[in-house]
């Protein structure tokens, strides 16, 4: 029993969004663990415009981070189609090549490609690829040697737990930043109004479909055409993601699917150590440095605190104060984690 | 090219289930696939009523098929999972990875539409599990099918969902239980009144997308039916309609009409239009937004 009181042996690492360079680089110094980017076209899900790294940053970005000790994968997380398969595979051999320390891939065909050419690289499973359970992870890491897999954000904890009993892969979790409602790579609601998707384009309601206009009835976000949402004057108008906007349901408007919110999981920090969840996720490869920085440094410190002393850990208000400041519409939740969000 | 009716992926009673089946047992439909995919807490059916029902259907010459659930979360999931996998009777529509684990090199299964197959790779792949169907995602398109088709794996079946309203997401959280500010845990199951779902509209009234329980289906009805031709020159094997409420037997016979040449294309299109629940849609296989309508490649020619 006293085991339970000192030290854990695990580590639970902090890994942290890097959309440009200058984020890797403050991820680094505050920090994180391991760093994830992604090359700057839709082989990976944020493939948004000045984002991202071409193979020159992306070389700066290893040896910036490998030079103090961080780890870097490349998140090569969308499903290419056959049009676009050399160049995901040569984003793999790129990774390669770089020295990355891993590749985060949804694609079975890809990982196949990735084991053979490169056996050597380890790989790790996106949340894309949508396992939520130890048979479809067990699935990966007997065809492909997977080492991790990131968990889409639609397990309990206690599925969480059930979970990791069963495979001998490592667990990452996504601890803080945007909300997926929808388990990822099992969504195409973005493709139904825009033609562009997580999946294929590594894009959720790609900003070139945006439409803001102002109207007698207030200021309203449009989505390809389609009204996402309207906001009376007093109210804070939030990115127009299809399924955070308000729509009507047998009458009633309200947020149908899921409000503005962010996830939120620090105080949930004791029990991920304890069932050795291996990988703290950070959302956020479209946020800015100032954002990466600020909560990288948060996250260190929390983790650090509670790998010290588990069961005296208590979240700080100004861990909480800090983070609320840059969430998405200032809320936040610890979504599927705890059964009742359901 | 083959007819195949999807699983029913709304929740009815039980007795109005087996009275759909009864009735789509005198249809000219080839395959019928069985099960629940999309929430492990509905129950009127048990594995053995299902299997009552394949029997009945088999009785009537029809394929059978029983399709997994999608989303699979909980240790009680994975053993009605492993339920299905190891019925020893029938085939099986694996809809997640976890069930191909089951089946793999054991017997041959079907590989359904939320396994994101997207490549010609991947395919070959799922093949040398034991594949010898595919359903393709919903939202691929003619033009990304194309290059899985030229290197299709020998004796592997293509089939594409082409009508019913697109199941275009799956959640954990239950989206019924929200509008009724309930928690999942207790539903109460009051997606069993909504038949074919329930429609959920922009604040300008338009018709958007479809709750039925955690999957997010879309309001507009996904109808091929029009495009017909290319899904045969793209050499598609299997046309599958998914169930609606009402008029799935009609809907079945107009497909069968179409495909075997009885009706125009242009006739068949105002033939379904009253069966339709809501307007259509065709975006998707024409490399477009799913919501859009398309126009026909003979409409285009008529222009």
């Amino acid at each position: 029993m006293m085991k339970s009181f000192m030290q854990p042996e695990h580590t639970l690492e902090l890994v942290c969004p890097a959309g440009s360079l200058p984020a890797l680089k403050v991820a680094v110094d505050n920090g994180a663990d391991c760093v994830y980017l992604g090359f700057r076209d839709d082989t990976n899900a944020r493939n948004f415009t000045g984002l991202n790294f071409d193979a020159s940053t992306a070389q700066k970005g290893v040896e910036y981070a490998h030079s103090k000790g961080t780890r870097v994968f490349l998140a090569l997380n969308t499903y290419p189609r056959a049009a676009g398969w050399e160049r995901w595979k040569k984003a793999i051999d790129q990774a390669a090549d770089l020295g990355m320390d891993a590749v985060i891939l949804a694609d079975p065909g890809l990982m196949q490609y990735a084991m053979k050419a490169h056996p050597r690289l380890h790989l790790h499973l996106s949340v894309q690829a949508s396992a939520t359970n130890y048979e479809a992870i067990n699935f990966y890491h007997e065809h492909f040697g997977i080492r991790r897999a990131v968990l889409p954000r639609v397990l309990s904890f206690a599925q969480v737990e059930e979970l990791s009993g069963g495979t001998p892969v490592e667990l990452e979790l996504f601890g803080f930043g945007g909300l997926c409602v929808m388990a990822e790579g099992r969504c195409s609601l973005s493709s139904y109004v825009t033609g562009e998707s997580p999946n294929n384009c590594g894009v959720c309601s790609p900003p070139k479909a945006v439409r803001w206009q102002q109207t007698p009835g207030g200021l309203e976000s449009r989505l390809n055409g389609v009204l996402i949402d309207r906001y009376a004057d007093e109210e804070n108008a939030g990115y127009p993601t299809l399924c955070k906007g308000r729509f009507e349901v047998g009458g009633e408007t309200y947020y149908a699917m899921e409000e503005p919110t962010s996830l939120n999981t620090l105080e949930l920090l004791p029990e991920l150590l304890r069932i050795k969840v291996r990988g703290l996720k950070i959302e956020g490869r479209q946020r800015s440095p100032a954002y990466v920085a600020q909560v990288t440094r948060v996250w260190r410190e929390a983790i650090d605190q509670c790998m010290k002393d588990p069961p005296g850990f208590k979240v700080k208000a100004a861990w909480s104060a800090e983070l609320g400041k840059i969430s998405e519409g200032q809320q936040h939740t610890l979504g599927a984690y705890h059964r009742p969000w359901k | 090219m083959k007819l195949a009716l999807g699983p029913n992926l709304y929740y009815w009673p039980r007795e109005r289930l087996q009275a759909f089946y009864q009735e789509i047992a005198a249809t000219p439909v080839d395959i019928v696939y069985l099960g629940e995919t999309v929430c492990s807490r509905r129950h009127v059916m048990r594995l053995s009523d299902w299997l009552e029902v394949a029997k009945m259907l088999a009785a009537a010459g029809k394929e059978v098929v029983l399709s997994t659930l999608t989303l699979i979360e909980s240790e009680s999931d994975l053993k009605s999972m492993r339920r299905i996998t190891e019925n020893g009777e029938l085939t099986v529509e694996a809809n997640d990875m976890g069930a191909v684990h089951r089946l793999e090199g054991r017997v041959p299964f079907i590989a359904g539409p939320y396994l994101n197959i997207y490549n010609p790779q991947t395919l070959e792949l799922i093949a040398s599990y034991g594949a010898r169907r595919w359903v393709m995602p919903v939202e691929m398109s003619l033009q990304s099918l194309q290059p899985l088709q030229q290197s299709r794996p020998a004796g592997m079946e293509t089939e594409v969902f082409s009508y019913g309203r697109l199941p275009l997401a799956f959640s954990s959280r239950c989206f019924n239980a929200r509008f009724h500010n309930l928690p999942k845990d207790d539903c109460r199951f009051l997606c069993i009144n909504e038949p074919d779902g329930k429609t959920m509209r922009t604040r300008e009234g338009k018709p958007f997308l479809v709750i039925n329980g955690t999957q997010t289906q879309s309001a507009l009805v996904h109808n091929l039916i029009g495009d017909l031709d290319s899904l045969h020159d793209a050499g598609v094997d299997v046309v599958r309609i998914s169930p609606q409420s009402e008029h799935s037997a009609a809907i079945i016979r107009l497909f069968r009409d179409s495909i075997a040449q009885r009706v125009s294309r242009e006739n068949a299109l105002q033939q379904i239009e009253s069966l339709l629940p809501e307007a259509g849609c065709n975006g998707y296989w024409h490399g477009q937004p799913g919501m859009e309508q398309a126009f026909h490649a003979s409409a285009v020619q008529h222009e």
